[in-house]
């Protein structure tokens, strides 16, 4: 079965770029490089070490930036969660920063913490975060009152319900969150780069542009993609090894 | 013939002195406007089965679930071995009907669970746990999963958690109602079995007639609105002529009958 599941993925792969470097020989636009240059771009910039540097620069409001709302979403989801007040007093700034469009607030967060590394980190934690407290503080409520109530019949303490119940009851749905709300992350770190200050990833993208060196430009967001998804896969594959029973659903099915 | 008693209270003892495991007095609930116990008392005795038997709204879960110490009566009292009950309490294990299986842990750490919760040792109550997996039939199913396992085989797994934490009463709250009906008949001829062996006080919710007539000491009839206990039934000569004839026992259709006519005009 693992095999398939290769299979199919290089198989999707395989379209994908085939279509890229297809579009890109017809041509679909003066400013859409082949599949094949881009790699090429790709290559030459991770040669010359100028990707290198352009990671060190993005992938510090991106860590920063994901490392607080993963942990601080989670810790203020499952708060939220148990709780009809923190709830109340909580989930509209969420449901608002989710709702808001972050770019034409990006001047405001600016004004407010200059251009530095801090308005970075916002931007991405704004990206990230709600989705990540919305999602644990919807799996918490949720969780199934039997299984609680096993849990307290079995002399469970308030603190083992949370830790040993309703966690890892919530984790399938509390790890759909992280992983919206990592990708939402990554989104957050290349806008801030392109809206704040022009910086690693985001200026590549930016200057490329500004001198029609389109390869480049498709290269640095290829890259950021390819990122992402390794960083989403090795996301799934934490969760397999924490709950392994949850892979295949619910005892209640 | 059976013996019965019209009375509430001390009917159980009314015959002979048993010992008596958990007792409920005066027990009413209410949720909100609605009332869902009206000072039921009823006794429980030591090593036998006792069923709440009543149609549906009868309050029979809800009392159980009192007596667990999850949910507190309104007012009325529960003792359990001479003892107040405040809460959960290690002399009770709980049954349930939806298994209340943990889905991410394996058949050995949901039969653990109630240990792990007791702060035993890893080794320690792995051992207890793989005694009861084999006692309950898993033998080789302890590193599998919930939803790997048949309904019938859950629970189980909810069986031998119960037994597990080695509590004086069983709390079974309609244990068989979610498996098919073979594995229900082998259930029920195995929880005999465990009546008989293990000397613990099993209180058993049941809609099923024929089910509670089977397995029961002392069958509770409850009725609702106002909820009470209409009238316990001990079946006394069947229990000893084994397993395989119970069911064709002429006590036990008739006791089955008896309480169909007083349940029947209940059912709507």
């Amino acid at each position: 079965m693992m095999n398939r599941s290769l299979t199919l993925k290089v198989l999707s792969a395989v379209i994908l770029f085939g279509a890229w470097e297809i579009a890109g020989h017809i041509p679909v636009s003066f400013a859409f490089p082949t599949f094949l240059e881009s790699m090429g771009a790709l290559m030459r910039m991770m040669g010359d070490g100028t990707m290198l540097d352009a990671y060190a620069e993005t992938l510090r409001p991106l860590a920063v930036g994901i490392a607080i709302s993963a942990f601080l979403g989670i810790a203020l989801g499952i708060w939220v969660g148990l709780s009809r007040f923190f709830d109340w007093l909580f989930s509209p700034i969420f449901i608002v920063m989710q709702a808001a469009p972050l770019a034409a607030l990006i001047p405001l967060l600016v004004l407010a913490y200059g251009i530095g590394l801090t308005s970075k980190v916002l931007v991405v934690c704004i990206m990230a975060m709600p989705v990540i407290v919305l999602n644990t503080a919807g799996a918490v409520r949720n969780t199934p009152d039997s299984i609680k109530e096993m849990g307290r019949s079995y002399l469970a303490t308030d603190l083992d319900v949370i830790l040993k119940i309703i966690i890892p009851a919530a984790s399938p749905v509390i790890f759909a969150g992280l992983r919206l709300g990592i990708s939402a992350g990554f989104i957050g770190a290349i806008l801030a780069e392109l809206k704040i200050t022009p910086t690693g990833v985001g200026d590549i993208i930016t200057y490329s542009r500004s001198i029609a060196d389109y390869p480049s430009m498709y290269a640095a967001i290829f890259s950021i993609i390819l990122l992402a998804v390794l960083f989403l896969n090795l996301l799934e594959r934490i969760e397999a090894v924490l709950f392994k029973g949850n892979q295949r659903g619910y005892a209640s099915d | 013939m059976p013996q019965t008693s019209a009375e509430t209270g001390t009917g159980a003892t009314e015959d002979t002195a048993f010992e008596i495991a958990v007792s409920t007095r005066n027990i009413s609930k209410n949720f909100g406007d609605v009332e869902a116990l009206n000072d039921l008392s009823l006794e429980f005795p030591l090593g036998q089965l006792t069923s709440l038997l009543g149609p549906s709204g009868c309050g029979k879960t809800t009392l159980l679930k009192i007596i667990a110490g999850l949910l507190e009566p309104t007012s009325g009292e529960v003792e359990v071995n001479g003892q107040k009950v405040t809460g959960p309490g290690p002399d009770r294990a709980f049954v349930f009907q939806d298994f209340a299986l943990l889905p991410w842990a394996s058949v050995i750490r949901n039969v653990a669970f109630g240990l792990e919760l007791r702060g035993v040792a890893r080794s320690e109550r792995e051992a207890v746990a793989e005694s009861y997996i084999k006692q309950v039939g898993l033998a080789g199913f302890e590193n599998a999963y919930p939803h790997e396992l048949s309904g019938g085989m859950r629970q189980r797994v909810g069986l031998a958690r119960a037994l597990a934490v080695d509590a004086e009463v069983l709390l079974m709250d309609e244990p068989f109602s979610a498996v098919d009906e073979q594995t229900r008949r082998k259930f029920q001829e195995d929880l005999l079995g465990l009546v008989q062996n293990q000397n613990k006080t099993f209180i058993f919710v049941t809609h099923s007639i024929e089910e509670a007539v089977y397995v029961s000491d002392q069958v509770a009839i409850l009725l609702p609105r106002p909820s009470r206990v209409s009238e316990i039934i001990r079946p006394s000569s069947f229990r000893g002529k084994g397993v395989d004839n119970i069911r064709r026992d002429p006590e036990y259709l008739d006791i089955v009958d008896e309480i169909w006519t007083s349940l029947r005009r209940y059912v709507e």
